[in-house]
């Protein structure tokens, strides 16, 4: 993954210091690892997600939250929202979110951003192109982190979003090399965000089908991973533009406009460029404050003509309103499963990653959607959920860890396409057990495993022991829909003068037209059931004593062969089995 | 997810008469598998990658070919939401958003109430990409945002499952009328009436929404059509083409008013919506040449089972009829029957009786033949011996032993011979305990 800009740098091993940086549209974080534990660390500043705004006031540059603040006072010398654009034409980027700050524009065959950076009432303009921006915007970031750390931070793994192409990267990798920075790995978001998770030390390595919903400020995107044995393959992912932090903002920004202008003869702070970027700071404050309290208040100094405006919010009110944008994450989030050819039923975990992952509404819809069994990790629903804003770079920390002691050379060969392309197996592989004579299927190899996949299981014997079979099958899902006992289905008097008089002589049988016009929508019941396919193979141990346990274990190799060797645990011998490569 | 922790699940117990060489068998091999791009993250990664690399190199090249094979899960490609933008709508005023086509705004033309939720945000992307009035500013251009205002209307609408609705329920382009009579003429009455259906099935609450079918659908198909839709749960609401109501506070009357019209009209609206629908169903079923099949078939299947359950009937009581005659028929024969074994048997008991008299006759006859075994004339002591001593052997036979005998004895003459039949007779008698011995004296 990391193309040429990380070999050229070709920093030695020994002499790196790595970090992990989230490198968003809205904001930026950096982490360090220090004895397997990633810290996000605190800018000068003391912000840990540090805006992704770059601002000159009279040539000084300032960078995250000062320069967020410029917004208000100095928009056209403030670059905003811009990481979207690296290695993008002019032609395909979207300036909705730069509006109120510097806008960008097509300079030399690229994006770029005209800027007052030197000091001076007549100083010239700059044109910078987004690239140029970045490196500076880095360089912050790493100048940050080399005080934190007291040494100098040379190399870093950088998360990106899944959609990122080989361009954006390759703009990336060379804004990074702008500031110096060498760049060992880029790592998909929710990947970065995944790997936090599981490299928790109380975590035990399993089997589950993940969905990584993260919500940003300009953009919601939501993946669907299967995590095996500490693996990760992508299945699906889905983008939006839509349903974002920002679309909360104009929700509060929109509800408290109205009330300004309620209470002053129709004055509306949207129409003034100033006024709206004090009312979108606001509106984003009161948002955070209100993923934490019931009540939060809403207050601008001189939001329009001089008036002051103070008001407050209620959750309730709020969640009420911001209703469409939650909605629209819900059916994101639906979306996205399906399109993994997946169930709601089969996600066994939810991790909500992003700033606007906050919000306890959210949480709370992702628990209604999915089945109770299914672990919603937000700080809102689980008490020992990590911070949704600092997930992405604690993942890019612990990898940067993982890797720094590598050559460039070597990273790059270990993460080559032709070494993460594996096949990986499309149905269960499991043991058939029984209970008074109905079979059931335990998995042993979950579906979506990559190969080569070890596997092993305990499985219980007859009461009595005597002779068992080891069945080794394929299974896959599929969902049980119960739908409630339909009421008696009357035909309406309207349908007889189409529906072909039945050759039975006809009684009239429902001419008690009971009205069946009020159908309350009995919940249906859904119940995910595993279909057993083919046998690959069957084994039998012999003499099996009274009450002891049975071990099957199963050795999927690369060229999908397969191996099952089965024994009574506690006894000598057992059973070997080689199922050919197909 | 894979332990096995319930009690009640077990190992199944060895089926009898399995059998195997070394006690295993191979039957299959696994199945399916998908090429896909593991994430190079995290520690068990570096494991796999040491594992898969061997030491070896791989290029460019190898790189290309490998994600080739792999399945793809980011897709750009928005070739499928490509239409061309026509001057009119570009000059479209975003105040008249309420009658603009919003899916033809966002290039949707083809999808309508089809598209799904992800085509509608890509297309919006692509109209924003495009039409953005600072992309329009810093490029030098007019700074219009007349279109761009349509387009995000189209999508404020489009994006809200509730407006969205709202405006389907309206979206004329996505009506299909029904075929006129020419058209039916030429034939395809089904695919000229299901398209209409399919496009009315939009509004349907419930799913899945039978088809109309084609001439080879079966009778239960049609009826289940034709119930569906005359019993038809429709979303479609007209609330879209309500009247706008003042939005200030001081003319409340004239808003509730305006509401109230709205409100009718609304319902106006949705009646003459369900009347269009009911007119649809009756003008495509008049015309279902399978509803008139159907019937008639049904009726011919009426007539047959009316037919076979007369015919049923009829034979029922011919067949009464014929059995209570045999059954009459019968008792008479029985009847005649014990009649004439009765006098049979009364004449037979008299030929028995003349036939005893007969051959006592036979008896008595022998003795006198023989002269009651004298020489000369016999006193009458000899012959009232002799034939008390017949008489008593009479008594002692039955009607058979007498016929047997007086047969044995028939057609005799010479006395000895007469005697030694009767010695025998009363010899038999008394070995049988019939008669004591010396009783019979004058034919011992
Ligand atoms: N505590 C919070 N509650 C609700 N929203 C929050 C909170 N913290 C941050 N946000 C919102 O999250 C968004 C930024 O999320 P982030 O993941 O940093 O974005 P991005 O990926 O776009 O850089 C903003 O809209 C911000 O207002
Ligand atoms: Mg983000």
């Amino acid at each position: 993954m990391a193309e040429e800009g990380a070999s050229k740098a070709g920093i030695v091993p020994s002499d790196r210091t790595a970090i992990g940086i989230m490198f968003s549209n809205s904001n930026s974080s950096i982490a360090y690892t220090v004895d397997d534990k990633a810290e996000v660390i605190a800018n000068e500043d003391g912000d840990r997600q540090i805006p992704t705004i770059l601002s000159y006031m009279d040539g000084d540059e300032y960078y995250g939250q000062q320069a967020k603040n410029f917004l208000v006072r100095n928009p056209k010398n403030t670059v905003a929202y811009f990481r979207e654009f690296l290695g993008k034409d002019f032609k395909s980027i979207d300036p909705t979110h730069n509006h109120a700050s510097a806008h960008p524009e097509e300079a030399n065959g690229t994006v770029s951003f005209t800027i007052t950076d030197k000091e001076g009432e007549d100083a010239a303009p700059s044109t910078l192109s987004v690239q140029e921006i970045a490196t500076r915007y880095l360089r912050r970031l790493v100048t940050s982190a080399s005080e934190y750390i007291g040494k100098k931070v040379t190399s870093a793994v950088i998360t990106v979003p899944t959609n990122f192409n080989e361009k954006q990267k390759a703009a990336l990798i060379a804004a990074a090399a702008g500031a110096e920075l060498e760049v060992l790995q880029l790592v998909p978001e929710p990947v970065a965000a995944l790997l936090a998770y599981d490299a928790r030390p109380e975590v035990e390595v399993s089997d589950r089908m993940v969905v990584v919903a993260d919500l940003g400020g300009t953009r919601s995107d939501v993946a669907v991973i299967s995590t095996r044995s500490g693996m990760y393959t992508v299945l699906a992912t889905t983008h939006d533009y839509e349903f974002t932090g920002t679309a909360l903002d104009k929700v509060l920004m929109d509800h408290f406009a109205k009330e300004f202008m309620k209470r002053n003869a129709g004055i509306d702070p949207r129409q003034n460029p100033k006024s709206l970027a004090k009312l979108k700071l606001e509106a984003e404050s009161t948002k955070k404050a209100l993923s934490i309290g019931a009540n939060a208040s809403f207050s601008v100094e001189s939001l329009a003509e001089g008036i002051d405006f103070a008001s407050t919010l209620n959750r309730l009110r709020y969640e009420t309103i911001a209703r469409p944008v939650f909605a629209g994450i819900n059916r994101l989030v639906e979306s996205v499963v399906k399109k993994a050819g997946l169930d709601i039923l089969d996600i066994d975990e939810v991790i909500l990653s992003g700033g606007t992952a906050h919000t306890p509404r959210i949480a709370a819809n992702m628990q209604s959607i999915f089945p109770r069994t299914t672990a919603i990790l937000a700080p809102s629903t689980t008490p020992t959920a990590i911070n949704p804003s600092e997930l992405q770079a604690r993942g890019a920390a612990l990898q940067a860890s993982l890797i720094q002691e590598y050559e460039a050379e070597d990273i790059d060969q270990s993460t080559h396409a032709a070494v993460t392309t594996v096949p990986h197996i499309a149905n269960a592989i499991g043991v058939v057990l029984v209970s008074e004579s109905a079979e059931t299927f335990i998995p042993i190899v979950p579906g979506e495993t990559a190969v080569p996949a070890r596997r092993m299981v305990h499985v219980k014997t007859p009461k009595d022991g005597g002779d068992v079979l080891v069945k080794i099958v394929e299974a896959n899902t599929h969902i049980k829909v119960t739908k409630p006992e339909p009421k008696a289905k009357t035909n309406g008097k309207a349908s007889k003068s189409a529906t072909v008089e039945d050759a039975d002589e006809t009684e009239d049988e429902d001419d008690s037209d009971l009205s069946d016009d009020e159908e309350e929508e009995d919940e249906e019941k859904r119940e995910r059931m595993w279909k057993i396919g083919t046998t690959l193979a069957e084994a039998a141990l012999r003499g099996v004593k009274k009450g002891s346990t049975v071990e099957v274990t199963i050795n999927v190799n690369a060229d999908l062969s397969m191996t099952m060797t089965t024994r009574e645990v506690g006894a000598k011998g057992g059973v070997r089995v080689n199922v050919p490569a197909p | 997810m894979a332990s096995a922790k319930t009690t009640e699940l077990v190992l199944p117990s060895l089926p009898e008469g399995w059998s195997a060489e070394k006690d295993f068998k191979v039957l299959d091999k696994i199945s399916s598998t998908i090429q896909r791009t593991i994430e190079p993250v995290g520690p068990h990664f570096l494991a796999h990658a040491r594992r898969a690399r061997h030491k070896r190199t791989f290029s460019e090249d190898d790189r290309i070919q490998a994600q080739e094979r792999a399945k793809k899960v980011e897709e750009d490609n928005d070739s499928d939401i490509s239409e061309p933008e026509d001057l009119m709508m570009l000059q479209r005023d975003a105040k008249d958003w309420k009658s603009q086509d919003h899916y033809k705004v966002l290039g949707l033309s083809k999808y309508r109430y089809k598209a799904t939720e992800e085509q509608i945000k890509r297309a919006h992307r692509k109209k924003v990409l495009k039409h953005h009035p600072d992309k329009k500013a810093a490029a030098g251009r007019s700074e219009d945002d007349n279109f761009f205002k349509c387009i995000q209307k189209a999508t404020e609408v489009l994006l809200d499952p509730v407006k969205r609705r709202q405006f389907d329920s309206v979206d004329e382009a996505a009506e299909v009328e029904p075929p006129t009579k020419k058209q039916l003429a030429k034939g395809n009455y089904y695919k000229l009436w299901g398209s209409v259906f399919k496009a009315e099935a939009r509004f349907s609450k419930n799913h899945p929404v039978p088809h109309l079918g084609d001439e080879k659908s079966t009778r239960e198909e049609v009826e289940n059509f034709y119930n569906f839709w005359y019993n038809f749960d429709s979303w479609r609401s007209f609330e879209y083409l309500d009247e706008d109501v003042p939005d200030d506070n001081e003319n409340r009357d004239q808003k509730r008013h305006m509401e109230r019209k709205n409100a009718n009209s609304r319902k106006k609206k949705k009646a003459e919506d369900n009347a269009r629908l009911r007119k649809l169903l009756d003008d495509c079923s008049a015309g279902d040449e399978r509803i008139k099949k159907f019937r008639q078939e049904a009726n011919a299947a009426k007539n047959k089972k009316r037919l076979e359950k007369e015919a049923a009937e009829k034979k029922a009581a011919e067949e009464a009829k014929a059995k209570k005659e045999a059954e009459e028929k019968a008792a008479k024969e029985a009847e005649e029957k014990a009649k004439t074994d009765r006098e049979a048997s009364k004449k037979a008991k008299e030929a028995a009786k003349n036939a005893v008299k007969k051959n006592k006759r036979v008896l008595r006859g022998s003795v006198k033949d023989a002269n009651y075994f004298v020489s000369g004339d016999a006193s009458a002591a000899t012959i009232d011996a002799v034939l008390n001593d017949v008489d008593l052997v009479q008594a002692k036979i039955d009607a058979d032993e007498i016929a047997a005998l007086a047969g044995k004895l028939n057609g005799l003459k010479i006395a000895d011979e007469i005697k030694g039949v009767w010695t025998e007779e009363v010899q038999r008698l008394v070995a049988a305990g019939k008669l004591k011995d010396g009783e019979v004296k004058a034919l011992a």
